[in-house]
C-alpha cells in the first residue's frame, strides 16, 4: 500500500495519455458487457435447460408440425416419465414490435414439466377453469402493466381462427415468476384445447410444434432419444430427439454461432487494447529510464522494479475494467433494448467475473515486457540517460 | 598501494583493493580503472578530481555498489560488496549508501517530501515514523517550508538540497556525491558545499565527492586525483 502513491503518480505523469488509454479500456469492457449480455440472451437458455428433459421435434425442421397423437405413443416408451407439447403461436400485442413468446400448452402437464415457472395454486386452479385463460411471466406483465383479469388481444401471423380473423383474445388468470434468477419470465402460455378448437380447419389442426419429454435417468438420455426416434421411424413425421440444451442451441444457431461471433469481436477488441495499453506502458517506462535508475540506486531490488511496473499496468487496466464493466452493468440493467426479442438479456455474475479476470490479465500481459525491461536495467547505464 | 590511496591511521571505512574496470565497445576493450587502491577512513570528506573520462564516476559507482569491478575488491565497512547478489546489493545500498547526483535526479511527479521519503519505503518504518524522518532530513537541509513543493517549482540549489535530504534520510554509512555543484551557480554551489561540510563535521558523515571544481575540492579534508584510470595525490599537469 505504501507504494500506491508512487504508482498512482507515475500513471498521472501524462494525464491526457493515461486518460485516453483508460477510456479505450473502458470502451472495450463496455463492449464486452454488451456482447456477453447478447450472447446470454441468444444462447443462455442452453445452460438453463433441464438435464432430464429432451425435446422431440420434426426431423426436417422445427417449423414442421408433429401429430398430437404422438403423445400417447411416447408415454409408453421405457424411461419416459412425462410428455408435454408446445406450439409456436407467433403473435404480437398491439404493435408488431411488441413481440414475446406465446405458446399454447396443456396446463397440468406443462406446469409439471416446467417447475422453473412458479405459479400460485389459486391461479393454477383459475387457469384450469377458464378456457381462454392465459398465464404470463412477470417481466412481460410488468412491461405491459397487465394484471389478473385483464383481457389481452394478440394478433397471430400464423394462426387464423375459425371465423377467419387472426386476433385472439385471452384473459390473464395468472402471473408466474421464475424459480431462479435466470429463468425467462417473458413467455405467455394459454390453453391448447381453446387453441386447437378455435384454429381454422386445415393446416395444423390436431398437430403441435414440438414435445418435451422427461426421462427417468438423465445418464441414459442418448438411449431414450434413440428409442423415441425409432418409434416414429418411417412415419410421415419422423422425429429428431435431442437434449433441451441442444434444442435451444439449434434455435440460437439460426442466427449464427453466437459464441464464435462474440469471441471473434472480443478477440479483435482486446488485441487492439493490448497494443494500445502495452504501448502506453512501454512508452511511459522508456521515458523515465533515468528515474528507474534512481529508484534502483536508492535500493529498489529487481523484483520490486518488476512489481512496480506490473502494478502500474494492472492498476490502469483494472480501473478501466471496473469502470467499463460497471457502466455495462448499469446500461444492461435498463433492460432488453429490442422490446422482447432478447428475453434473457442480462449481464451474469459469471460474465462479470470473466471480465474482471480479463482486466487483470490485460494488465499483466501489457505490463510484463516493460516490467522485465525495468528489472533488467543496469543502474549505472540508466543514470547516464538522465 | 598507490600513494594517493593511503590513509592516515584511521580505520578505513572504504577499501578499494586492486580494482580494474574494463568496458567493452564491440571488440574493443576500454580500461577505465587500472589496479586501483584507495582507503577512505570513516568520517572523512574525500574529493575525487580528474578530467572528463578519467573514471571518477565509474569509481564512485563501484564504491556505491551500482556497478561491479572487472577485477579487484571493494569493501565497505569490512564487507566485500562485489560478492553480494543483485538483491543483497540493492538491500545493502538502501541501508548504507546515500547518493547525491549532479542533476539532482528527483522524480518530477513527487513533491519534495515524497522524493525524500523514497528510500524509506524500503524500510519497515510506519508512515508516522517515515514522516518524522523526512521532516528531520528536510530540516537539516533547511527546506522544511518547501516540503509540499514539486521539483519544477524549486530552484536548482533547492532541488539539490532535496537530493541531499533524500541521500541522508536513512542515515547511511556513506554519502556519495557525483558533482553535486556541477549544475549550480557559484552561490548555490557554495551553499551546497557548506551543507556537505556541515554533514561531515557536525553529523560525522563520511563523504566521497566527485568534482571538477578545485573550489569545491578545497572544502574536502583530502583530495585525490584520477587520471587515465590511476590515482595520484597530485593533479596531473
Amino acid at each position: 500500500m505504501k507504494f500506491l502513491p508512487l504508482i498512482w503518480c507515475n500513471l498521472m505523469r501524462k494525464k491526457t495519455r493515461t486518460a485516453l488509454t483508460l477510456l479505450s479500456i473502458i470502451v472495450a469492457f463496455v463492449l464486452f458487457g454488451f456482447l456477453s449480455a447478447i450472447k446470454q440472451a441468444l444462447a443462455g437458455g442452453i445452460s438453463m435447460a433441464g438435464l432430464n428433459r429432451l425435446v422431440v421435434r420434426h426431423k426436417i425442421s422445427i417449423i414442421q408440425l408433429l401429430p398430437e397423437s404422438y403423445k400417447a405413443r411416447m408415454e409408453k416408451i421405457p424411461g419416459v416419465s412425462l410428455v408435454a407439447h408446445q406450439t409456436f403461436f407467433g403473435g404480437v400485442y398491439q404493435d408488431s414490435r411488441q413481440f414475446f413468446m406465446q405458446n399454447p400448452v396443456v396446463p397440468e402437464e406443462f406446469l409439471e414439466m416446467h417447475p422453473e415457472f412458479v405459479l400460485a395454486p389459486e391461479q393454477k386452479t383459475a387457469w384450469l377453469q377458464a378456457r381462454i385463460g392465459a398465464i404470463v411471466g412477470r417481466k412481460t406483465a410488468d412491461r405491459f402493466h397487465w394484471k389478473i383479469g385483464d383481457k389481452v388481444p394478440l394478433l397471430s401471423s400464423i394462426w387464423a381462427k375459425n371465423d377467419g380473423t387472426r386476433t385472439w383474445e385471452f384473459e390473464i388468470v395468472g402471473i408466474f415468476d421464475g424459480r431462479d434468477a435466470n429463468t425467462d419470465t417473458t413467455p405467455f402460455f394459454f390453453r391448447y384445447d381453446y387453441f386447437d378448437e378455435s384454429r381454422r380447419s386445415g393446416w395444423g389442426k390436431g398437430q403441435v410444434g414440438w414435445y418435451t419429454i422427461r426421462i427417468t435417468d438423465p445418464d441414459k438420455s442418448a438411449e431414450a432419444a434413440k428409442l423415441v426416434d425409432a418409434e416414429f421411424e418411417n412415419s410421415a413425421a419422423e422425429t429428431k430427439t435431442e437434449p433441451e440444451g441442444a434444442f435451444v442451441q439449434s434455435w440460437a444457431k439460426q442466427i449464427g454461432d453466437i459464441a464464435m461471433i462474440t469471441a471473434s469481436i472480443l478477440g479483435a477488441v482486446f488485441f487492439t487494447i493490448l497494443l494500445v495499453t502495452g504501448n502506453t506502458i512501454s512508452q511511459s517506462v522508456r521515458e523515465r529510464t533515468g528515474e528507474l535508475g534512481v529508484l534502483k540506486a536508492v535500493g529498489f531490488t529487481n523484483g520490486q522494479m518488476l512489481a512496480l511496473v506490473l502494478a502500474e499496468s494492472c492498476l490502469l487496466s483494472i480501473l478501466g475494467g471496473v469502470l467499463g464493466l460497471g457502466i455495462a452493468k448499469l446500461l444492461i440493467a435498463r433492460g432488453d433494448p429490442t422490446s422482447g426479442m432478447l428475453p434473457r438479456y442480462f449481464f451474469t455474475n459469471g460474465d462479470l467475473c470473466v471480465g474482471m479476470a480479463a482486466s487483470v490479465a490485460l494488465g499483466l500481459v501489457t505490463g510484463v515486457f516493460p516490467a522485465v525491461q525495468a528489472m533488467r536495467l543496469k543502474v549505472a547505464d540508466a543514470l547516464r540517460r538522465i | 598501494m598507490n600513494e594517493s590511496g593511503r590513509n592516515d591511521g584511521k580505520a578505513p571505512l572504504v577499501e578499494v583493493d586492486g580494482v580494474e574496470k574494463v568496458f567493452h565497445r564491440g571488440e574493443e576493450e576500454i580500461h577505465v580503472l587500472m589496479d586501483l587502491h584507495l582507503q577512505v577512513p570513516a568520517g572523512e570528506f574525500l574529493a575525487l578530481m580528474g578530467p572528463s573520462g578519467s573514471g571518477k564516476s565509474t569509481l564512485l559507482n563501484l564504491i556505491g555498489g551500482l556497478d561491479r569491478p572487472t577485477r579487484g575488491t571493494v569493501r565497505v565497512g569490512g564487507e566485500s560488496i562485489d560478492a553480494l547478489s543483485d538483491r543483497h546489493l540493492a538491500a545493502w545500498r538502501a541501508r548504507h549508501i546515500g547518493f547525491v547526483f549532479q542533476l539532482y535526479n528527483l522524480l518530477p511527479v513527487l513533491t519534495a517530501e515524497r522524493n525524500v521519503e523514497l528510500p524509506l519505503l524500503l524500510t519497515h518504518l510506519s508512515k508516522a515514523e517515515r514522516i518524522r524522518h523526512v521532516e528531520a532530513a528536510l530540516a537539516v537541509v533547511g527546506l522544511t517550508q518547501r516540503a509540499k513543493h514539486f521539483p519544477r517549482t524549486l530552484s536548482g540549489g533547492e532541488q539539490q538540497r532535496v537530493g541531499i535530504a533524500r541521500g541522508i534520510v536513512t542515515d547511511p554509512t556513506l554519502l556519495l556525491c557525483d558533482e553535486p555543484t556541477g549544475d549550480l551557480d557559484r552561490k548555490a554551489g557554495d551553499e551546497i558545499l557548506d551543507l556537505l561540510q556541515a554533514l561531515n563535521r557536525e553529523h560525522g558523515k563520511t563523504i566521497i565527492m566527485v568534482t571538477h571544481d578545485p573550489h569545491a575540492s578545497a572544502r574536502a579534508s583530502r583530495t585525490v586525483y584520477l587520471n587515465k584510470g590511476q590515482l595520484s595525490a597530485e593533479p596531473v599537469k
